[in-house]
C-alpha cells in the first residue's frame, strides 16, 4: 500500500475517493495522456508512488502536491470503472459514504458521485441518486469543492449496469402541495400531466416486454389517487 | 423561584435563538394573547396553562394554587412510591426540589409543543407569514439541493399537521419537491410545528415572487427530446424544433414562469455512458424522467380546454382551426393582467422555444420498432 495515498483518501474532504491499486497506479498504460494534462507531471507521480526524494522549496513542494492530487483525481475517474474499482466504489455506496438522497420520498437511498463533464475543471462532483435519477449538490462545501472529472459521467451508469441488484425499486409516491387539505390546483394539474407521461411510459415498455422496475405497492397507491383527484373538484370540495 | 425572573430575553426569543431552531418565526404576543388562535390547543397540550404561562413570561401566580397541587403531587408519590424509593434518607427539601425541576422540565416540552402549535397557525395567519417572507428573503431556509434548481430558495414544512409524526422538511416551489434540511440539527424539529398549509400558501400569498429562473441557455445534450427511447450520440440535434402555439400569461392561476420553473426540457437528468444515452428500455434505464417534467406548450395543462379540444376532435377533424380560436380566447381573458408578468412570460416562452421540442410531438414516435 501506498502511503501518500491512504494519506490522502483518509483525509478529510476526500471522503469520496477510493483507493487506488499499486498496481494500477504504476502501471504506465493506465496513464496514457495525462502527461500533458498535469503540472510536473513526473514529480507528481513519484509523490503519488512514494518515490518522491526531489529537495525543494516548500512552494515547489506544495505547487507538486497540488499536481499530485489533480493526477490521483484523474487516475481515479479511469480507475472506477475498472472491476477492482467498481467493487471498491460499491463498498462505499453500501456504507452510503456519499451522502444519502435529501429528497423525502427516496428514504435515505444512498448516492454516488458523478462528474457533469469528463473534462477537468468545468464543474464539481455531484450526487446522483438511483431512485428519483436525479442530481444533487453535495452537503459540504469541502465536497463541493471537488472536480466531477474525478469520478465522471459514466461511472454511476457503469455501476448499475454491473450490478444491477443494486438499483433501487423507484417510486411513484410524491410529496402533494395541499393548502388546508386541499391540493394545489396549478400543482396537481402539472402532476396530473406528470402521471400521464409516466404511464405512456409504463406502456412503451410493456409493449417491448421490459420491466418498470416500480414498487409493488404503486398499484394500490394509483386507485387511491383518483379517489382523491375526484374529491379536489374546482378547489372548493366540501372538506373530506 | 422562577427561572424565567432571571432571564432578560423572552422565552420566545430565547427559544427561537436556540440550535435548530432558526427556521421559526417569532410568534407575536398579540397573537398568543388572542383566545381565538388558540382554539382547541388545550386539549392537545399537557400543563396548558403553565405552558402558556411560560411563552408569555407570566410569573406563576397563587401560592395556594401551587401547594395545592404539590399536596396532589404528594398523594401520587405515595401511592407510586412505596418499593422503589431509594434507601438513603432524602430530606423533604431534596426532594421538593427534585419533583421541582422535573415539573419545570415537563412543562417547558409542553411549552414547546404549545410554541410549535401556535406557530403553525401563526405563519399561516398575515404578520406571520410576512415575517416569513422576510426570512426566505435572507435565505434563512437554506436552498433546493436539486442540481436541476440552480439554487432555489426553499421553505420549511411539515408533511403533517398532527405532533410526533415526522420532522420538518423543506419545499422547493421550483420542482414541487421535499427535502430532509442538509444538517441533521433540524432533525428533532417537528414538521408539524410548520404545517401542511404553510408551504404552498405562501407562494399564492406572493404570487408575484419570482420562485426561480427559467433555463434559458440552451444545453444541447440536454435539451434534445426527453421522451425518445433511442440512443443518440451527443450533440446531433434530436429532433426538428415546432414553434410552440400561443402561450396563456396565467395558467391554473398561477404565472408559467412560477409554475415549476426548475422542471421541465433542459432540467431532467440524462443519463449517459460515454456520452451514449442510457435507453430507457435498458434494464437500468431512465424510468423517472415524468417526476421533472413540464410540458413545453404549458396549454396542455389547461385540462378543461383539452377536454374540449379532444371532444372537438372527434366530432371533425378540423382540430387545429379549433385551437387557434380557443387560444385567442384565452388570451382575451389575460389581456389585463401586469406588463410584469407578460414580459416574464415572453422570457418564459422564449426559453422554451429555444429549449426544444414539445413532448406531445414525441409521444410514442419512434418506439414502434
Ligand atoms: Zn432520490
Ligand atoms: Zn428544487
Amino acid at each position: 500500500m501506498l502511503t501518500n495515498v491512504l494519506q490522502f483518501i483518509s483525509s478529510r474532504g476526500n471522503e469520496y475517493f477510493c483507493e487506488i491499486d499499486e498496481e494500477y497506479l504504476t502501471d504506465r498504460f493506465n496513464l496514457t495522456g495525462l502527461n500533458v494534462e498535469v503540472q510536473y507531471y513526473q514529480y507528481a507521480l513519484d509523490l503519488v508512488t512514494d518515490v518522491f526524494d526531489l529537495d525543494c522549496d516548500d512552494d515547489m513542494r506544495e505547487q507538486i502536491e497540488k499536481s499530485a492530487r489533480h493526477l490521483y483525481g484523474l487516475v481515479h475517474a479511469r480507475y472506477i470503472v475498472t472491476t477492482r474499482g467498481l467493487a471498491k466504489m460499491l463498498d462505499k455506496f453500501k456504507k452510503a459514504d456519499f451522502g444519502k438522497c435529501p429528497r423525502v420520498m427516496c428514504t435515505s437511498q444512498p448516492l454516488l458521485p458523478m462528474g457533469q463533464s469528463d473534462v477537468p475543471n468545468t464543474s464539481p462532483v455531484k450526487l446522483y441518486c438511483a431512485r428519483c435519477e436525479d442530481i444533487y449538490n453535495p452537503k459540504s462545501s469541502r465536497h463541493a469543492a471537488i472536480d466531477g472529472a474525478y469520478f465522471g459521467t459514466s461511472f454511476q451508469n457503469i455501476l448499475f449496469q454491473v450490478y444491477p441488484s443494486m438499483m433501487p425499486a423507484k417510486t411513484q409516491r410524491r410529496y402533494e402541495p395541499r393548502v388546508f387539505g386541499f391540493k394545489v390546483h396549478a400543482a396537481a394539474a402539472l402532476m396530473r400531466w406528470q402521471a400521464m407521461q409516466r404511464d405512456d411510459m409504463k406502456d412503451r415498455l410493456q409493449a417491448a416486454k421490459v420491466e418498470s422496475g416500480f414498487e409493488e405497492e404503486d398499484e394500490e397507491m394509483e386507485s387511491e389517487d383518483e379517489l382523491d383527484d375526484e374529491m379536489e373538484g374546482e378547489q372548493v370540495a366540501p372538506p373530506l | 423561584m422562577s427561572s424565567s425572573s432571571q432571564v432578560a430575553e423572552s422565552w420566545i426569543s430565547s427559544f427561537c435563538s436556540l440550535l435548530g431552531h432558526e427556521y421559526f418565526a417569532e410568534v407575536s404576543e398579540d397573537f398568543i394573547e388572542d383566545d381565538f388562535n388558540l382554539t382547541g390547543l388545550q386539549s392537545q397540550v399537557p400543563m396548558y396553562k403553565e405552558a402558556l404561562e411560560m411563552i408569555l413570561d407570566v410569573e406563576p401566580d397563587d401560592d395556594e394554587d401551587e401547594e395545592d397541587e404539590e399536596d396532589e403531587d404528594e398523594d401520587e408519590e405515595d401511592m407510586l412510591g412505596e418499593g422503589d424509593r431509594p434507601t438513603g434518607y432524602r430530606r423533604a427539601g431534596d426532594r421538593r426540589h427534585m419533583r421541582m425541576a422535573s415539573d419545570l422540565s415537563m412543562i417547558e416540552s409542553s411549552a414547546e409543543l404549545l410554541y410549535g402549535l401556535i406557530h403553525q397557525r401563526f405563519i399561516i395567519s398575515r404578520p406571520g407569514i410576512q415575517q416569513m417572507a422576510e426570512k426566505y428573503d435572507l435565505q434563512h431556509f437554506g436552498l433546493c439541493p436539486r442540481v436541476n434548481c440552480n439554487g432555489v430558495k426553499v421553505l420549511p414544512v411539515g408533511c403533517s399537521d398532527t405532533p410526533g409524526q415526522e420532522t420538518v422538511k423543506l419545499f422547493c416551489p421550483s420542482c414541487l419537491d421535499v427535502y430532509t434540511p442538509p444538517n441533521s440539527r433540524f432533525q428533532s424539529v417537528d414538521g408539524a410545528f410548520f404545517g401542511t398549509t404553510f408551504g404552498c400558501l405562501f407562494f399564492m400569498t406572493f404570487p408575484e415572487l419570482d420562485v426561480g429562473t427559467m433555463r434559458v441557455q440552451t444545453d444541447d445534450r440536454m435539451a434534445s427530446d426527453t421522451n425518445s427511447a433511442s440512443t443518440i450520440i451527443n450533440g446531433i440535434p434530436a429532433t426538428s424544433r415546432i414553434p410552440l402555439p400561443p402561450q396563456p400569461s396565467i395558467i391554473n392561476g398561477v404565472a408559467p414562469h412560477n409554475l415549476a420553473p426548475g422542471l421541465g426540457t433542459g432540467n431532467i437528468h440524462e443519463p449517459r455512458i460515454y456520452g451514449f444515452r442510457v435507453s430507457e428500455r435498458a434494464r437500468s434505464g431512465p424510468r423517472m424522467k415524468w417526476l421533472r417534467s413540464r410540458p413545453d406548450d404549458i396549454n396542455e395543462l389547461d385540462e378543461a380546454k383539452r377536454f374540449w379540444e379532444d371532444q372537438e376532435e372527434v366530432l371533425e377533424d378540423e382540430g387545429t382551426e379549433m385551437e387557434e380560436e380557443a387560444m385567442d380566447g384565452q388570451q382575451g381573458i389575460d389581456a389585463d393582467e401586469g406588463s410584469a408578468i407578460a414580459a416574464s412570460v415572453k422570457k418564459a416562452r422564449k426559453a422554451q422555444l429555444n429549449g426544444g421540442v414539445s413532448p406531445m410531438d414525441t409521444n410514442g414516435v419512434g418506439e414502434g420498432g
